[in-house]
């Protein structure tokens, strides 16, 4: 045997030939298309098909270059695979045609007429630049490409900061540069936010989370507005159209093809500068909606397995979006559970977050389960072990989970409960002292056997009013989405301070502000894990529209002319930011014990009122203190009296002692004018009567107690 | 746009110029090309793009092929058009190649 027989071992030769194209047997996992030695391993899942061809193309070639069959004997099981050698791969597209039955009463939708996109596909080409019109004529929209694991990562991996310590920023990859005040060089794009990293830092936030980034068609259900001629899109992209697949028009670079390495760059760099990554993923339901819609993929792959579908084969609806994905089918939970273990290997995402999570807990037929596979193997994956896992608890079928999600030990949630109360108690709502001592605590009511880690505590997210139409409107005001302002939720818990929408009163704007501050120095004050929408760090509008799903202009995307003209409010938010990470009492992940477990002489947390130690929880109050004692913290620091006035006049809080011959001193009073309204710590005046605070009216005072 | 393509070994410098644009079907000649070129085990492969105006996926993975290659090769990128800069800096290959505008790169690698 010479040299050269030795090196070249021959486990892959082909074995048959169609059309000059030579090909054999392949390897039934992984699914998808993974690149081996001289060729491409096809693989792909279908329990009712009869027979499978595999589709190659060119690049954005109209037509397939060759149709090859599945031989028989390269079926094992359900699994059709296939070694295809010598593909051009930089340049190849690829997708399936299943024969099958039609028989929509049995749940088969097959189509042998139709090309359709590999569930497993690592790119997927036909919307590679955004908003870019598509070629309504081609017979394969969607394509399967391939992807390559050549990155160079310089020995970066997800991060695992202790998920108390976070503080996320939810934002859009598009709408958060697409202004072109945000002066980058690839508005919309990953790009474009490795060259807002600056600005994340200067608001102190350690983590992104991104609305979704799977690829989705900003085409699906696209429309004219009926009045203005607006195009509208699907521009938050709720729809997957393939899970493995970063969406190409987020990349600078989709165009070459080239979104996986952009968005490798974008996290790795975010993970140079101590910023984990969440992704928002949707796993409810898919872009090919209900019996109306397109085949794209699942459909006309396996109907049956991927959907739940009513025993006359429709489809159920509990995403309110047209199907429901079965993720509870053993093969669909694999799949899930593939695909978030590919995000979190191949692209370092720190976590992920479910939308309409509760979904994952129905069984096949949508009934709840008590012990739901995909949740708990989830909550038990290896690969995922370190990331966060956060769930939408709830979903559009009726199921509301906060607090009894089934959690493993690992699932924290959108804390629904914390955005409602903090909205009733910052509008003046009375009867809500007690909630909101829970809520500030973490929500031990929900979450006693979980911790506060369980709770995200948010005010405003991307889906309802930004924090400034939150105290700018009363109602929502939908026009723009062009169905005559009948979408979007009519419970907001708003308060517009006496004028609904802009006001050029300086009194309106003033009291804003302040609610403004109120509001995000509460949501950083509480335990649990703080969370803000892009923008409100500045006062964004959406000029009353609370569900822009459909908006890609001005109203959805972040402002950047307001960095300057609000400047007030990002130096308030990040010195807020700053004042928790300064404060560890504020991030732990136990509950307060209200006792003192440190021979300090003070609990923990205690709650008061206008009067040391006499909290007012009756119906009619609008008022609530509480003091954490700082050596409770490790590290230990100052005591932290928080005071929150909710009535329309000031009111005096008598203070309790600051101790050890310390005083207090302000950092934080919403109703001061900046930059009173808020010290760095070495800053913070003593204040001048150390017996008692005066709390302006809707006001929210912070004090530190320091050596004098 | 075709693109055009010619060779050199000067030492241990392989030159290679490239017009036109470098996409899917003109990259397997290249590809062959910088393999042929660093057969002789350069340490600098100088690549002169000036007159490149497009640079797709296929184009920037020879980068990375012939680092894989040969780790310790330097890769110079003399007067490169912006629009071949963006495609780098985006996709993170920037870090891996030296931009210069001088054809004379030891000057440029100091």
């Amino acid at each position: 045997m010479n040299r050269t027989d030795m090196e070249t071992r021959i486990d892959y030769y082909p074995t048959h030939e169609h059309d000059g194209y030579r090909f054999r047997r392949g390897h039934t996992l992984p699914f998808g298309a993974t690149i081996v030695p001289n060729g491409v391993n096809f693989s792909v899942f279908s329990s009712s098909a009869t027979s499978c061809t595999l589709a190659l193309f060119r690049r954005h070639e109209p037509e397939p270059f060759v149709e090859i069959d599945f031989p028989p004997e390269f079926r094992i099981g359900d699994v059709y695979s296939m070694i295809v050698f010598d593909l051009d791969y930089e340049e190849l597209e690829y997708g399936y045609r299943f024969d099958g039955p039609f028989d929509p009463d049995a749940g088969h939708r097959f189509d042998r007429t139709k090309i359709v996109m590999d569930p497993y596909a690592r790119v997927v080409g036909g919307r590679d630049v955004w908003r870019e019109q598509p070629d309504w004529t081609n017979l394969y929209p969607h394509r399967s490409r391939l992807a390559f694991d050549d990155f160079d990562w310089e020995g970066d991996r997800p991060i695992e900061t202790p998920i108390q310590d976070l503080v996320i920023y939810e934002m859009h990859v598009r709408g958060f540069t697409a202004q072109p005040l945000a002066r980058v060089s690839a508005p919309g794009t990953f790009a474009a936010i490795r060259e807002k990293i600056p600005y994340l830092k200067e608001i102190g936030v350690n983590c992104i989370e991104l609305l979704p980034i799977f690829e989705f068609d900003e085409w699906e259900n696209s429309r004219r507005h009926p009045d203005t001629g607006e195009l509208l899109l699907n521009y938050w992209g709720y729809s997957t159209l393939g899970f493995f697949a970063p969406k190409a028009g987020y990349a600078a670079t989709g165009r070459f093809g080239m979104q996986v390495d952009e968005l490798k760059t974008l996290i790795k760099e975010l993970h140079q500068n101590g910023i984990e990554v969440i992704l928002d993923v949707v796993f409810n339901h898919t872009a090919e909606g209900d019996h109306r819609g397109p085949t794209i993929s699942f459909r006309g792959i396996d109907n049956r397995t991927y959907y739940m579908l009513t025993p006359g084969g429709y489809y159920y609806n509990f995403s309110g979006c047209g199907n429901t994905l079965n993720c509870n089918h053993p093969v669909v939970r694999n799949m899930v559970l593939d695909c978030l273990r590919y995000w979190a290997a191949e692209y370092h995402v720190d976590g992920f977050r479910f939308d309409l999570a509760s979904i994952l807990g129905r069984d096949q037929n949508g009934a709840p389960l008590s012990n739901p596979p995909l949740l708990e193997s989830l909550a038990y994956d290896p690969v995922l072990s370190k990331c966060k896992l956060i769930a939408e608890a709830w979903d559009a079928g009726g199921m509301y989970q906060v607090g009894s999600f089934p959690a493993y030990g690992r699932w924290a949630e959108w804390n629904g409960k914390y955005r409602d109360t903090i909205r009733k108690f910052i509008k003046g709502d009375l009867g809500l002292v007690g909630e909101i001592a829970t809520r500030i605590q973490g929500s031990p009511d929900l979450y006693y056997y979980r911790g506060p880690t369980a709770s995200i505590n948010f005010i405003t997210c991307h889906d309802g009013f930004t924090l400034w139409d939150l105290v700018s409107y009363n109602g929502k005001h939908n026009e723009a989405n062009g169905e005559y302002n009948n979408d979007g939720s009519n419970d907001n818990e708003s308060w517009n301070c006496g004028w609904e929408g802009e006001s050029a009163d300086p009194a309106v704007h003033a009291l804003r502000m302040r609610q403004v501050k109120n509001a995000l120095a509460i949501l950083l004050l509480s335990r649990g894990v703080p969370m803000i929408l892009m923008g409100d760090e500045i006062g964004r509008t959406q000029y009353g529209n609370n569900n822009s799903y459909c908006l890609d202009n001005e109203i959805s995307w972040m402002d950047w002319g307001l960095e300057n003209r609000n400047a007030e409010l990002l130096r308030f938010t990040s010195l807020m930011v700053r004042f928790r990470r300064a404060h560890s009492t504020l991030r732990k992940n136990w509950f307060y014990e209200h006792r003192d477990r440190v021979g300090s002489g003070k609990p923990d947390i205690s709650f008061h009122g206008t009067e040391v130690w006499r909290p007012d929880f009756s119906p009619g109050s609008r008022t609530l203190a509480f003091l954490l004692c700082g050596k409770h913290g490790e590290p230990p620091h100052g005591d932290i009296y928080v005071a929150m006035n909710t009535y329309w006049d000031g009111l005096p809080f008598r203070l309790p002692d600051a101790g050890g011959g310390n005083v207090w001193k302000v950092a934080v009073n919403t109703s001061m004018p900046s930059p009173q309204d808020i010290y760095e710590l070495p800053d913070a005046p003593r204040l001048e009567n150390q017996d008692e605070v005066i709390v302006g009216g809707r006001s929210v005072v912070v004090l530190v107690s320091d050596r004098a | 746009m075709a693109l055009e393509m010619s060779s050199s070994v000067q030492g241990v410098k392989a030159l290679l110029t490239l017009s036109g644009e470098l996409d899917g079907s003109s990259a397997p000649a290249v590809r062959e090309t910088v393999d042929r070129l660093l057969s002789s085990s350069p340490s600098h492969l100088v690549l002169s793009v000036e007159k490149l105006s497009f640079m797709a996926s296929a184009g920037l993975r020879i980068l990375i092929f012939a680092k894989q290659k040969q780790p310790s090769l330097k890769i110079y990128f003399v007067k490169p058009q912006e629009t071949v800069v963006e495609t780098l800096k985006k996709t993170g290959f920037y870090q891996g190649v030296y931009i210069t505008d001088s054809e004379n790169i030891d000057e440029a690698a100091g």
